[in-house]
């Protein structure tokens, strides 16, 4: 069988290499894209320090914003960092959806299951 | 940057003899891998939610379970987490500056970022490791009362604590109550003039006074309690004690599943470190030796690359819902 990481053509992204300038452009994002992520974490821990927990509508708020940043975390990371974002987009597609889908409901399911446990134990206890 | 974004008629590109992802298998197959192990992370920490949601009792806040810096007195919270956080960012970006040298095939800059990013690995698995170790040894203890007991804490609010609650002890008076609630016979217990001092003998003598304890300490409305109060509830003391967390036991929570899945979800990340350390050793000797030189591309960087930034991807959700929320 062929070896197809032994790339002979030039059909795979992994043969074209890039220049000199473009190199710096994109090491310039990556800085960019670091210094994001440290200052959302920075953010993240001193919003849980100064924030109690209660069970308020603050706290609520609080918590999807925890949430809410995560995922423009997770989103730097994986367009790029892991460079999903200059991939063909049938390979985007490919990669996301099935997560979404399956996981979603995954959350879903589990978490509606959960206080639904709880309330019945609460209620029969 | 790495895509290959040229037009191709739909026909030819599904029509066999090249990859309609226009990316070579390995890669393809690395990201269905990744797919299916972000499936499991996101099982576990689903699973997770789902406990807490069945939860009756609160559940421990991570910024008072997590507060200790290592050789610092005091509490920091969620600093120490943070820090490994950060650490797991930047040695993903010298990985993807490995990435980004092998795309000009510079062998150079790929093997010192490679080194750079196994190092990066090894100081988060070992900053791991201090926590782990910090979680199960505790910071203190605690001790069940064996009845029910009035109290007026620090702050001036009179409490009424049931049977059964579990009061903490601070981490130098902890230290010693480990071995003296053992029966330990080194350990001496000795009460002078309303002071409670507990003594280990030995080539150099310990002793600890109780000057404080807390309750509430890992939930909401933590509160200490000190002097005659102290006493009193040391004094109501049953042989009940918690130091730090197993499988069986945990000081931090009424529900054992606080400390299982710390153990489990941190443990399982930690795995995938350990092993993306190893991969990158690998890859780092390969590049050293020439041989992505010699095949004229550094695919395997970049395949490497995708599993490592994952690692960092799941830490981010880890920390957000075990450690944060």
């Amino acid at each position: 069988m062929e070896r197809d990481d032994l790339i002979v053509n030039d059909s795979y992204a992994m043969a074209s290499h890039h220049s000199e300038e473009a190199g710096a452009a994109i090491r310039k994002k990556l800085w960019f894209v670091t210094a994001l992520l440290t200052l959302i974490t920075a953010m993240e821990v001193g919003m849980g320090i100064i924030f109690k927990r209660s069970e308020t509508f603050t706290w609520t708020a609080i918590k999807w914003t925890f949430i809410v940043l995560t995922l423009v975390k997770a989103a730097y990371i994986v367009l790029v960092f892991m460079h999903l974002g200059d991939e063909r987009s049938n390979l985007k597609r490919v990669v996301i959806a099935p997560y979404f889908l399956f996981i979603s409901y995954l959350i879903f399911i589990a978490i509606t299951e959960g206080f639904g446990h709880l309330d019945s134990f609460t209620t029969f206890h | 940057m790495a895509g290959n974004t040229e037009t191709i008629p739909t026909g030819v590109l599904w029509g066999g003899g090249q990859s309609p992802f226009s990316v070579t298998y390995g890669k393809m197959m690395m990201w269905f891998f990744l797919v299916s192990d972000a499936l499991t992370f996101g099982g576990l920490l689903t699973a997770y939610g789902f406990s807490r949601a069945t939860s009756e009792d609160a559940w421990p806040i991570g910024e008072q379970v997590f507060r200790a810096l290592p050789g610092l007195d005091g509490h920091y919270p969620l600093v120490y987490v943070a820090l490994m956080t950060f650490l797991l960012i930047v040695s993903s970006v010298t990985m993807v500056l490995a990435v980004e040298a092998g795309h000009r095939n510079d062998k150079r800059s790929v093997v010192r970022w490679m080194a750079a990013t196994i190092v990066g690995g090894v100081f988060f698995l070992s900053s791991q490791a201090w926590e782990w170790s910090h979680f199960i040894h505790g910071s203190g203890g605690g001790f069940q009362l064996a009845k029910e007991v009035n109290v007026t804490t620090d702050s001036g609010d009179s409490m009424t604590l049931p049977k059964g609650e579990l009061v903490f002890m601070d981490h130098h008076f902890g230290h010693l109550a480990e071995p003296w609630s053992e029966g330990e016979a080194n350990t001496v217990l000795s009460s002078e003039d309303g002071h409670i001092t507990l003594t280990q003998f030995g080539e150099h003598d310990h002793s600890a006074q109780l000057h404080s304890l807390t309750v509430n300490k890992y939930v909401e409305n933590e509160q200490t309690i000190s002097g005659n109060d102290a006493v009193k509830l040391w004094n109501a003391r049953s042989d009940v004690f918690a130091f730090g967390a197993n499988l069986e036991d945990s000081e931090y929570a009424a529900q054992q599943t606080y400390a299982n899945f710390f153990f489990f979800i941190t443990g399982f990340h930690g795995f995938h470190v350990f092993s993306g350390v190893i991969i990158n050793i690998v890859i780092f000797l390969m590049a050293l030796n020439g041989v992505f030189e010699r095949r004229g591309h550094y695919e395997m960087v970049e395949k490497t690359g995708l599993y490592w930034h994952f690692v960092d991807l799941v830490w981010v959700f880890v920390f957000t819902f075990f450690y944060l929320i």
